[in-house]
């Protein structure tokens, strides 16, 4: 196919160097420098897809991030991407594209019909519609409304491709690379500050790349060329293109993303950087994010071929494309007309120009007029027709005012509408910067009113716009930024000859009138085109009781979807200030959010994949822990071994093998994930005093003891064992998952309430290896690793440790326990942890030693009700709901938590209470989470009295065993409790939580 | 992404702290002697302010020092920062924009 739409010479394609592309399956042909919009308008192409609601033909509408309508699904396989503007997507060889939202195809779909159904469709139609019955949502509304309505198909396989994250600091970082944004990192570069220069496009010059104009001696080409080759030139100077800043945050935070191969043909991307997110500190940021133009709101206005002025003029002078060889002008301004001048000048025909003002003037009005082209003053376009591209428009004076018409209609036939309704200055950034925003009246638009963060704003973004406005704009804006940032800007350079038409003025006009009134009959005046929502949405909206902009927004989607509203949200609430009778500043503006356009998952995602996502922590004996078949559980960011199962065991198989090797001969544990906190200082045993709920200070040397934190509201936070090491000195146990958060908690006491204590804290987790052996021979065994050792109970009682050689290892050996048995928990350098390990198991092997993992520890802990902190306790549970009133020191005047044991809260007789429970049936394990009640056939809502904390199958006691907490439940021992399930009730005995040795007969072995 | 000034450290990421809540709540030297309603004050009563509010910040990705900082609520500006014990810099008195 040839490309019968190009002009026979100009624009910033290179003519010689011919791309191949595919769209919706049949091949074309563009050049280097097109996007896939220009390419497609180059070879005629306007239909792109079918709209989101009524499956209208739409077409390309802008020329850039703005577009609302031309969507397309980019590439094949695990790298296609959804929903991509064509307007966006540089075209590079090899490139193919499909039409998204058609069902079968673009040029026939099936949806189409819902057009006919149009009157039904209005603001709210699926919350209206689709209320009753609700089942039917998942199995068959939802299904139906996803195949109607969804977009693109986002892909099947994980992204192939690589993202990275860079941070920069700053002193001057200017947004947008139009002639505002290039002067403006001038005067700060000049000034010698360092300076970011980012764009979202593939070339630097903005606007000024789609108009011709003379600066100074220069035309703009060249004048772009000098002022990157000056930029460049500057060493802290960093300018980077197609990067977008899509989020400003707070203290001139930005976020940008470059898009470093979506240009590339996909051999020149293979083992480079996709994209990458700067994240960018600026002492200063200058905002030059211009302006896009607004459609105007007439009946049918989103036929293909309708498009905005300034976008036909930039295919026109920057793409060498003729969007239409017949073009109606539609306007409320004369900065429009600029395109029907440039359209004729490069071989179209100006069929009419409608101009919404009854007087339009000056200098373009005039150069217009000497072309002979036809302006229709007092004009409007209040119908078209076309199937699937625009044919006719239908043209009618209008009354300054009417809510109808009444005139006479005329037909002009056509091949392309450009339309104008004034400038919105893109304030995206500046509004998420919370930057208020102020009404104009005279230029009709939102600018940049009070700021919130250290920054400046010009070009058209600040209302300048002429050429001339922006280049002094921009460069003031540069000077102060340097200036704010401690620089000392050179003297403003005088300033260019420019030759640049006069503007005259803009008349609002924000809805053209239709036979009937806006909200009556069937004509649809499109605002938001992504969304199809029309003017008379809105009218329903406000009709239906709706007044606020935010509520409008979301009952109509106006400014949803993936452009935002970029060509809507104005026309949008202008038509509701006509509306609701109030002016456009009472309406107020929709909140802009972050991203400006969208950004990928893995862009933001950058490297943080996989084993990077987050850290993992293993300890030194995992490998054997790997080798040795075991699953593992996550402990915070902990791997630890689950269980450890032999070949054909079931999970309950290896548990109750493990737990049985404890009980009658000897386990191992790996217990180096255990947080553990070396506490020194003179002041050290006060301090353990008010963290802890019992008494500290006449704690023997080498003597070990149980402690509960609490908060200040008397809650368990954490427990563990506490050893004196010396009369200053202090190791502290936490649980694993706990550790970080209780070393910041004496930190902050530390610090903040008691600095005069002498006393200082240092993690030393992973400085120690635990290895944990438990069991009746877990004497032996020890005696036989460290044969020097007196492991007598007088020598050795329990809670104490001594120091000694173990497997010729340096070590600290506990005598502590967790599972009721005699255990020893052997603590060694970090870095021997795998021999001890291993002397362990050789050592052990004669006693047929049994590693376990945390299930085991869980049930082993369990059947002696020992509690797990997290499990047992839910952040309202004080040691006293534990039945732990024997660890709260009544003697200590003051701790942690203990003036909140007397709140009227604390003291309450129904507080939920930890007890046992046994199910009447043995084998019955009850679900951990379960509701318990005291009446099993009580009317629903059942007043619920506690839930399960812990449950499991006991081999040592050969029958299930549960913990719960029960309101009142120290009180209830003895009676029946239910736990009604979704398929059963399962009825259970309120016990003591302690199951198995009761009177501690185990603990010397 | 606020921009916090530790007075150890210097200006450093969100990122790298901990939020502490309101600063200047000073633990009782002796609860035992508060009512109920006392002690209730001091362990669950926040300032909720709209505008300029001193409050407590933890560097635990850096020097893990605890400090205290004045910002604005509404525009998060931070007037300055100052160590546990120092006397708060006085707060500015109108709200509001940068300059």
């Amino acid at each position: 196919m040839t490309q019968h739409f190009r002009t026979a010479s100009g624009g910033r394609i290179d003519r010689k160097k011919a791309i191949n592309f595919t769209f919706n399956g049949q091949k074309y042909i563009g050049y280097e420098g097109d996007t896939l919009a220009s390419a497609l308008l180059a070879n005629g192409v306007h239909l792109l897809g079918r709209s989101f609601k009524y499956h209208r033909p739409r077409g390309i509408v802008a020329a850039g991030a703005e577009e609302p309508n031309s969507m397309v699904q980019l590439g094949e396989g695990a790298t296609t991407e959804p929903n991509i503007r064509a307007t966006q997507i540089s075209l590079y060889e090899g490139l193919t594209a499909r039409s998204v939202n058609v069902w079968p195809t673009v040029e026939f779909d099936i949806s189409a019909i819902n057009g006919l159904f149009a009157k039904i469709m209005t603001a709210g139609f699926y919350n209206k519609t689709f209320m009753w019955p609700r089942a039917m949502w998942m199995k068959l509304y939802e299904p139906v409304i996803r195949r109607a309505a969804g977009w693109g198909k986002a892909p099947t396989t994980g992204d192939p491709d690589i993202y990275d994250h860079m941070h920069l600091h700053v002193e001057v970082m200017v947004v947008g690379g139009g002639p505002a944004g290039l002067m403006a990192a001038l005067a700060a570069g000049r000034a010698r500050a360092r300076v970011l220069l980012v764009d979202e496009q593939g070339e630097f010059g903005g606007s000024l790349l789609s108009k011709k104009r003379q600066i100074g001696a220069k035309d703009e080409m060249a004048w772009i060329a000098d002022m990157l080759a000056e930029l460049e030139a500057m060493p802290d100077v960093t300018l980077l293109s197609r990067s977008t800043a899509f989020g400003y945050y707070d203290h001139n935070y930005l976020c940008v993303l470059e898009q470093k191969t979506d240009h590339l043909p996909a051999a020149e991307r293979k083992g480079k950087v996709r994209q990458r997110v700067w994240h960018v500190r600026a002492g200063q940021v200058v905002l030059a994010t211009g302006a896009h133009e607004r459609p105007l709101v007439f009946a049918d206005n989103d036929r293909p071929g309708i498009m905005l002025a300034s976008s036909v003029q930039t295919y026109v002078n920057r793409y060498g494309v003729l969007p239409g060889k017949k073009m109606v002008l539609f306007t409320n301004n004369d900065a429009a007309y600029e395109t029907a001048i440039d359209l004729q000048a490069a071989g179209g025909d100006i069929v009419a120009i409608v101009d919404s003002r009854a007087e339009p003037s000056g200098e373009l009005v005039e150069a217009v007029r000497a072309l002979d082209i036809e302006i229709l003053a007092g004009y409007a376009i209040t119908g078209t027709r076309g199937g699937k591209r625009v044919e006719s428009v239908q043209v009618r004076a209008i009354q300054k005012g009417a809510k109808v018409y009444t005139s006479a209609a005329r037909r002009i036939d056509c091949d392309l509408v450009a339309m104008s309704g004034g400038w919105s200055p893109v304030v995206h950034l500046f509004s998420q910067s919370q930057g208020q925003l102020e009404y104009d009246e005279e230029k009709a638009c939102f600018l940049p009113g009070t700021k919130r963060q250290a920054q400046q704003v010009a070009g058209a973004l600040a209302g300048e716009f002429t050429l001339k406005e922006c280049l002094a704009g921009g460069y003031k804006a540069g000077a102060d930024a340097a200036r704010a940032t401690g620089f000392t800007p050179k003297r403003k350079p005088a300033a260019p000859e420019i030759d640049e038409p006069a503007l005259g003025g803009i008349e609002p006009f924000w809805v053209v009138p239709g036979a009937r009134p806006i909200g009556e009959g069937m004509a649809k005046h499109f605002v938001d085109l992504q969304n199809d929502t029309t003017a008379a949405d809105i009218e329903l909206a406000v009709r239906e009781g709706f007044e606020s902009v935010e509520h409008i927004k979301r009952y109509t989607l106006t400014g949803f979807g993936t452009d935002q509203g970029k060509t809507s949200n104005i026309n949008a609430l202008a038509i509701l200030s006509g509306i609701l009778d109030k002016p456009i500043p009472k309406v107020g503006t929709t909140t802009f959010r972050p991203p400006y356009t969208p950004v990928s998952y893995g862009a933001l995602a950058g490297r943080n994949l996989g084993d990077w996502s987050d850290p993992v922590r293993v300890t030194s004996i995992h490998d054997w822990h790997v080798e040795n078949g075991a699953l593992f559980e996550n402990v915070g960011q902990w791997k630890r071994p689950w269980y450890f199962p032999k070949t054909g065991e079931t999970m309950q198989d290896a548990l109750n093998r493990e737990c049985l090797a404890v009980r009658n001969g000897v386990g191992v544990l790996d217990a180096s994930t255990l947080g553990k906190i070396d506490i020194r200082g003179p002041d050290a045993a006060e301090f353990l005093n008010r963290i802890y709920t019992n008494a500290w200070a006449k704690l023997g040397i080498r003597r070990v003891r149980y402690g509960l934190m609490c908060h200040e509201d008397g809650m368990v936070f954490d427990d563990g064992t506490t050893a004196r090491l010396a009369e200053d000195r202090f190791l502290m146990t936490t649980t694993t998952g706990g550790a970080a958060g209780v070393l910041d908690w004496l930190e902050e006491y530390l610090q903040t309430e008691w600095p005069e204590l002498r006393v200082y804290c240092t993690s030393v987790t992973e400085q120690w290896a635990a290895v944990s052996i438990t069991g009746p021979t877990a004497g032996a065994l020890l005696k036989k690793l460290a044969p020097e050792m007196d492991l007598s109970p007088e020598s050795f009682p329990f809670l104490s440790f001594k120091e000694g050689v173990v497997a010729g290892i340096d070590a600290r050996i506990f005598r502590i326990s967790f599972t009721g048995e005699l255990t020893y928990e052997i603590n060694v350098p970090w870095a021997c942890g795998l021999a001890l390990w291993e002397a362990v198991m050789a050592a052990g092997a004669e006693f047929d030693i049994t590693p376990y993992g945390t299930e085991s520890m869980h049930i082993l802990r369990a059947e002696k009700g020992f509690i797990i902190v997290g499990q047992e306790t839910d952040g309202t549970t004080t040691p006293q709901d534990l039945g732990m009133d024997w660890i709260v020191s009544k003697k200590k005047p003051d701790f942690i938590g203990k003036r909140s044991y007397n709140r009227s809260d604390t003291a309450r007789a129904d507080r939920k209470q930890l007890v046992g429970l046994l199910t009447e049936a043995p084998d019955e394990v009850l679900p951990e989470g379960a509701q318990l009640v005291f009446d099993a056939n009580a009317p629903k809502p059942m007043p619920m009295m506690g839930h399960v904390t812990s449950s499991y199958y006991s081999a040592t006691l050969g029958r299930s065993i549960a913990l719960a907490l029960v309101k009142g439940g120290h009180e209830k021992k003895g009676q029946k409790i239910f736990a009604p399930l979704l398929d059963r009730t399962v009825t259970a005995e309120i016990v003591d939580p302690v199951f198995y040795d009761k009177e501690g007969e185990r603990l010397n072995g | 992404m606020l921009n916090i000034d530790c007075p150890w450290c210097g200006k450093r990421h969100e990122t790298e702290f901990r939020y502490g809540g309101e600063a200047h709540i000073a633990r009782p030297e002796d609860p035992a002697a508060l009512d109920d309603t006392e002690w209730a004050e001091f362990l669950f009563m926040r300032k909720n302010t709209k505008g300029y509010f001193a409050e407590r910040w933890l560097h635990n990705n850096g020097c893990r020092r605890w400090f205290n900082v004045i910002r604005n609520t509404v525009t998060h500006e931070i007037v300055g920062s100052y160590k546990m014990g120092e006397t708060p810099p006085k707060l500015p008195k109108s709200a509001g924009g940068a300059k």
